[in-house]
């Protein structure tokens, strides 16, 4: 095995037993990087000289014995998350030249540990997307089948784990972002309850749904980099104090009693690919005979229920999404950051800059953001939307009363092929049909593999769970 | 209900300061409408008595210290860097009124 393929578990213990050092582990990334990158494309900058000072400085560490569990580590993160003085586009040319002058909370946090960077990660612009074809440096290919589409919008942070290029990954996640490109790319991924990761340096989509997660190659490694990522920050006033979780370290093989509720309209949805459907299915099942290796003596029963508003939920998110986009990227006129287009007078600085640095999807967005928020219209959309989704919201607390955790299907269908959706743009929205719902209602969710489709494509499962109930869910998915 | 002309769509490109060819306009007329069409879907949801979600944390009234903190030289350095334009350590922008 190369050591660009080790879990974080793993190589943690081959730092530490000195069988190799952070700079071949290190070394071993880059040169996958450089022999895949170019096909998949799942980095936009690589910072393999700061990498390589990283990854001494980490032997450095564990040779005194002063290593923490993510010394020497190498990770990449996603291009809409604010790294210091690394180019950090977020996946649009508005932003072409920018190095942050700050770290994001999140990624202070790994860095501090002495994880090594290797770069930023390819995406949509801005986390609009679920086909990573929203990104103006190029779409990012399926490391199982180039034919197909990583998923979005944190694409490249799921192909670069799958594809072995990093360890792990730090993405974000409004509507389906880490879970979809993870059940795409078939490797781990967290969407951890909103307010419990701090958000401060994170490029805003919408502010009442971003979260920012784990993606890796298991769930004990995204157990490990949650527990690390989380709590209470000053700057993100939405975060929770005094979340700190117990056990999340620990390799879960068994499960206490448990009850494992199925939403009937999941699986009752038109246009559920009949495959993914079967594969999920067979995993539940298996569950419940406990054939799971270590599950012998557990109770587990499956409990059918009902999210009744679950076909409202794409509709909601598409109103709320692009109004709280639209205020959000306001910011974004060129003026005192990032890339300003030749121009006459300020309206023309503003309005060319951002013709110039916008692709479709984000222009699309402003504008169906900017039309449901003015006058006239903020009550039908808007307000409308922020109602229906207080009856989403419900829907998962009368859940939550009946059953410990929802399983689904992450997303309704593998990989699909790129350009398949691209002119289709309701289409697109409604792949992450499985994922908004637990977004609008602000609970964890967590994708894991679930098998592969004859075609040799990744199936992810996806376990919900109450809000701050990532313990469970992390629980479920290890057993799964 | 509403069937965006590409006429209110220049308008909305206005107020969000996004220059669009007429093309874009004519494509994104069409795109739009159907997206706002599908939204219709909501008025089938009575919400006559649901209040608005618009946070899910329970937070309330979340205040800090409105305390000026400096900034460390580097970062100055960096913010800098990052102006577009400047003259010394000044951002240069065109003026806001026009003569």
């Amino acid at each position: 095995m190369n050591l660009n393929e080790l879990t974080i578990t793993k190589a943690r213990t081959g730092l530490d037993r000195k069988e190799f050092s952070s700079v071949e582990l290190t070394t071993t990334c880059l040169d996958r990087i450089k022999k895949r990158n170019q096909e998949i494309n799942a980095f936009i900058t690589v910072t393999e000289e700061l990498a390589m000072e990283e990854a001494k400085k980490a032997d450095e560490l564990i040779a005194k014995k002063k290593q923490q569990p993510l010394t020497g580590i190498p990770y990449g993160v996603k291009d809409a998350i604010c790294v210091k003085g690394v180019r950090s586009t977020g996946g649009a040319r508005i932003l072409d030249n920018y190095a942050p002058p700050f770290d994001a909370t999140v990624i202070a946090k790994i860095r501090a540990q002495g994880a090594v960077l290797l770069g930023k990660q390819n995406c949509d612009a801005f986390g609009h997307g679920a086909s990573n074809e929203n990104s103006m440096y190029g779409p990012v290919k399926n490391p199982h089948d180039l034919s197909k589409v990583a998923g979005g919008s944190s694409g490249g942070s799921a192909a670069a784990v799958a594809d072995h290029m990093c360890l792990f990954s730090i993405a974000e996640d409004t509507g389906g972002s880490i879970r979809l490109p993870s059940a795409f790319c078939g490797i781990v991924g967290l969407r951890p309850s909103y307010g419990r990761n701090s958000r401060y340096g994170i490029m805003p989509m919408a502010s009442s749904l971003d979260t920012v997660g784990p993606m890796g190659k298991t769930v004990e490694d995204v157990a490990l980099l949650q527990e690390i990522m989380q709590g209470r920050d000053v700057r993100d006033a939405t975060t929770v104090e005094g979340a700190k979780l117990k056990k999340i370290k620990q390799n879960y093989t068994k499960l206490d009693k448990i009850k494992i509720g199925i939403p009937r309209e999941y699986f009752e949805l038109e246009g559920l690919d009949k495959e993914v459907r079967e594969i999920i299915e067979t995993k539940i099942k298996r569950l419940v005979l406990s054939e799971a290796e270590g599950l012998k003596d557990q109770k587990i029963e499956v409990i059918d229920v009902s999210l009744p508003h679950t076909k409202y939920a794409i509709a909601v998110y598409y109103i709320i999404v692009p109004a709280e986009d639209s205020s959000n990227l306001g910011r974004l006129d060129g003026l005192r950051y990032g890339v300003l287009t030749e121009h006459k007078n300020l309206y023309e600085a503003y309005a060319k800059s951002r013709a110039q640095g916008f692709p479709e999807e984000v222009k699309r967005r402003i504008m169906i953001g900017t039309y449901a928020l003015s006058a006239g219209y903020y009550d039908a959309y808007y307000r409308k939307a922020q109602r229906v989704r207080t009856l989403i919201k419900q829907d998962f607390e009368r859940a939550f009363e009946q059953v410990d955790v929802l399983v689904t299907p992450t997303a309704p269908y593998p990989a699909f092929g790129l350009g398949e959706k691209r002119d289709d743009i309701l289409e697109m929205y409604l792949a992450d049909v499985f994922e908004v719902p637990a977004s609008v209602a602000g609970v964890p969710a967590i994708s894991v593999p679930a098998g592969k489709t004859k075609a040799g494509l990744p199936v992810g499962l996806q376990v919900i769970g109450p809000r701050m109930g990532e313990e469970i869910i992390l629980q479920v998915g290890q057993s799964i | 209900m509403p069937a965006l002309t590409p006429q209110q769509v220049q308008q909305i490109a206005h107020l969000a300061r996004l220059e669009l060819t007429e093309e874009e306009k004519q494509r994104y007329a069409e795109q739009i409408s159907a997206v706002l069409d599908y939204m219709q879907i909501l008025n089938e949801v009575n919400t006559d008595d649901v209040a608005e979600t618009c946070q899910v944390t329970g937070l309330e009234d979340v205040t800090r210290e409105d305390e000026v903190v400096e900034c460390d030289k580097e970062t100055r350095q960096m913010l800098l860097d990052a102006f577009p334009e400047k003259k010394g350590n000044l951002l240069k922008v065109k003026g806001v009124f026009e003569s």
